[in-house]
């Protein structure tokens, strides 16, 4: 019983970055926009999470600056790609090996720096329950906003106005533009809250997973987490789905030794990336599938020609 | 008013030439301003990083050592890149290289013979191939993102090169370090000038462009690489096989990686260490973009992209500045890159001038008014 609850814990730290990340990423790409710079926004959340909480000793302020740090870096995408009309595959490279060197350079002094990590929910007694508490009460809190993003989306993408013009821009950018919608500000929007997402995801990195700062210690999830919209089909329920499969994977990695399998290190941290292509090649096979769910002006620039 | 961008009837030439440059010169400027963030003088920083790595020969031909790969994998990804074919994990195929050229080295250890050297390199070309192939196959066969297979096949490359140095191709007498025997003098590449690490690689990477070029300009293969990436409804109308581009593209850029990868270990490297390039095939598709997807453009940029290794390593060791500026320069240098090829596409038109702009309905509105009065 106790490794099976470890192995849930387990799933449930990896999987929540995945989740902040691809839920972001969903909304950008729901817009019209594809933005590659993903590990680029995420490794600035992590060191920006984890050099507030040093300073400031807040768990909460870290947050708020990891996404403030993920949104601007997508800010700077968005304005290359919006304004100045620059293709969005490089654009979004650029940011990645940008958000790669800047938070080396910045993280050069937290090397080495200890923290504790953000403090995890205990409700007296309900807590305290076994298994139960432990798995549903004894989380820190990005784990509790993850899931409540999931809903938070997957409501406002289909219940309010607003979610269904940002699917329209999505769909086609011509229409809505057509219907008096500014479609730069609403794919604006969306990068930001993208690269919001992707920063506090970086940050659970720093805050939780690991509480420390390592150079690239994103180590690709950003490009899992783009992976992952493939595969949840850009749907908010499978996205969920998509995050706990992947955190699952990375209990492998974590529990083979308790659990006495004798493979080398490095062939389980093959693992997510290896899975990452399976998945790909599963859900991509299908032309037809993939034409009908990804939205119809992805990574197609728009310019309201008057 | 705000400035407007008016689309051009036709693309600039001449901006397509100049972006590069004002790029360069936008991204000196915003390095001075974070140099001055972290309280270094920007001048001695600036010489650092961009004159005194260039001052002397040694210098010059180092340039030309951290250049070859990024000449060799550059030229190649232009040729995917017009294509419209996003080879992203160059890095994974240059690993791969390194480890196939390695590896047959590391076979003829003590050995000799003047094939052990071209031996090397076609082994690594090919270990490129085989990474490169892979992300072709499923993308062809199972319509797989190729930016997101390619990019995940270098995380397994780095890690599958990891597990071998831990392993069967550690030293045996190397104290349990995890990197491999120092290869055998017939196994390095030929110096070409004494004293120096400039080897025969530069010679490989220089021949490169010149095939590149030809490639692009003389050649059917070309101007379906061209007509692909422009107009690939015109190119499948015309009967141009898009997965023969797919697979051709992929191919060359994988056998360029690998051949890098080769050239590096049995070159500047001597041997197979856990980590055998600071990036150079993530910072090769900087270098095909300010080089134009053009292999004579791309040599100038591999350059330029060669001296921001050599002048982060100067400022290290000169200034105590971290590595990691050259990082931060070098995706300064993308993004002010794209920025800039707006001009490309687009004028830029305050209110004032656009008076054409206006819609015809407005104008006559104002005509009408200035009649009556």
């Amino acid at each position: 019983m106790e490794i099976l609850v470890a192995a849930i814990l387990t799933i449930i730290t990896a999987a929540t970055p995945l989740l902040f990340a691809a839920l972001g990423e969903l909304v950008t790409e729901k817009s019209g926009v594809l933005n590659l710079g993903v590990e680029g926004m995420m490794v600035m959340g992590a060191i920006v999470g984890f050099a507030a909480v040093h300073y400031s000793g807040s768990a909460t302020v870290a947050i708020f600056a990891s996404m403030l740090a993920g949104a601007s870096m997508a800010a700077i995408f968005g304005v290359l790609v919006l304004v100045f009309h620059a293709s969005q595959v490089p654009t979004g490279l650029a940011l990645t090996i940008f958000g790669i060197g800047l938070s080396a350079l910045v993280g050069q002094s937290m090397i080495g720096v200890a923290y504790d990590g953000i403090p995890q929910l205990h409700i007296p007694v309900i807590s305290d329950i076994p298994v139960i508490g432990e798995i549903f009460f004894s989380q820190d809190g990005l784990v509790y906003l993850s899931i409540f993003m999931v809903f938070a989306v997957m409501w406002f993408m289909n219940k309010t106005r607003a979610g269904l013009i940002l699917r329209a821009v999505g769909d086609s950018h011509d229409a809505a533009h057509a219907m008096g919608y500014s479609v730069l500000k609403i794919r604006f929007l969306a990068v930001l809250f993208g690269g919001a997402m992707a920063g506090v995801g970086g940050a659970y990195l720093s805050l939780a997973y690991s509480p420390l700062w390592v150079e690239q210690m994103t180590a690709g999830r950003g490009w899992i987490a783009l992976a992952l919209v493939v595969f949840a089909s850009w749907k908010v329920r499978r996205v969920l789905l998509g995050a706990y499969l992947f955190g699952g994977i990375s209990i492998l990695q974590l529990h083979a030794q308790a659990l006495g399998i004798a493979v080398p290190s490095q062939v389980m941290s093959m693992l997510p990336y290896l899975a990452t292509i399976l998945v790909l090649v599963i859900i991509s096979r299908d032309r037809s599938k993939i034409k009908l769910n990804a939205p119809a002006s992805l990574g197609k620039p728009f310019h309201a020609s008057r | 008013m705000l400035p407007r961008l008016i689309k051009r009837q036709s693309p600039s030439k001449a901006m397509v030439y100049l972006s590069p440059i004002l790029a360069l010169l936008l991204t000196l400027l915003a390095s001075i301003v974070l140099f001055l963030i972290m309280g270094v003088s920007p001048s001695g920083a600036l010489h650092a990083f961009f004159v005194e790595p260039i001052s002397s020969i040694y210098g010059l031909t180092e340039l030309m050592v951290k250049a070859t790969p990024l000449i060799l994998i550059g030229v190649a990804l232009s040729l995917g890149f017009r294509a419209g074919v996003w080879n992203i994990g160059a890095e994974g195929q240059l690993i791969l290289g390194g480890l196939f050229g390695g590896a047959t080295a590391l076979f003829f250890y003590e050995k000799t013979g003047f094939y052990i050297i071209p031996l090397i390199l076609i082994m690594g070309a090919l270990g490129g191939i085989i990474w490169a192939g892979i992300v072709a196959f499923l993308k062809t066969r199972f319509n797989a993102n190729e930016i997101l297979t390619s990019l995940m096949l270098s995380y397994v490359a780095a890690l599958l090169l990891n597990l071998l140095i831990h392993g069967p191709l550690k030293d045996p007498d190397g104290f349990n370090f995890p990197e491999s025997r120092l290869f055998s003098d017939s196994a390095l590449l030929p110096i070409l000038y004494d004293g120096t690490r400039l080897h025969l690689g530069a010679v490989i990477a220089l021949f490169f462009v010149g095939i590149g070029w030809i490639l692009l300009s003389r050649t059917l293969l070309g101007y379906q690489i061209k007509v692909m990436g422009d107009a690939p409804a015109a190119g499948e109308h015309a009967g141009f096989s898009h997965s023969k581009i797919i697979w051709t593209t992929l191919l060359i850029s994988g056998g360029a990686a690998g051949l890098a990868g080769a050239i590096e270990v049995s070159g500047p490297i001597g041997q197979l260490l856990p980590n055998i390039s600071p990036g150079y095939g993530f910072a090769a598709i900087i270098v095909a973009y300010v080089g134009r997807l053009h292999p004579l453009g791309v040599l100038f940029a591999a350059l330029l992209l060669a001296l921001s290794y050599l002048g982060g390593e100067t400022a290290q060791m000169k200034l105590n500045l971290p590595v990691a500026v050259t990082g931060v320069f070098q995706g300064l240098l993308l993004f002010f890159l794209l920025a800039c090829d707006v001009l490309i596409q687009y004028k830029i038109r305050t209110s004032k001038k656009s008076e054409s702009t206006i819609a015809p309905a407005v104008k006559s509105s104002i005509k009408s008014t200035s009649e009556v009065k």
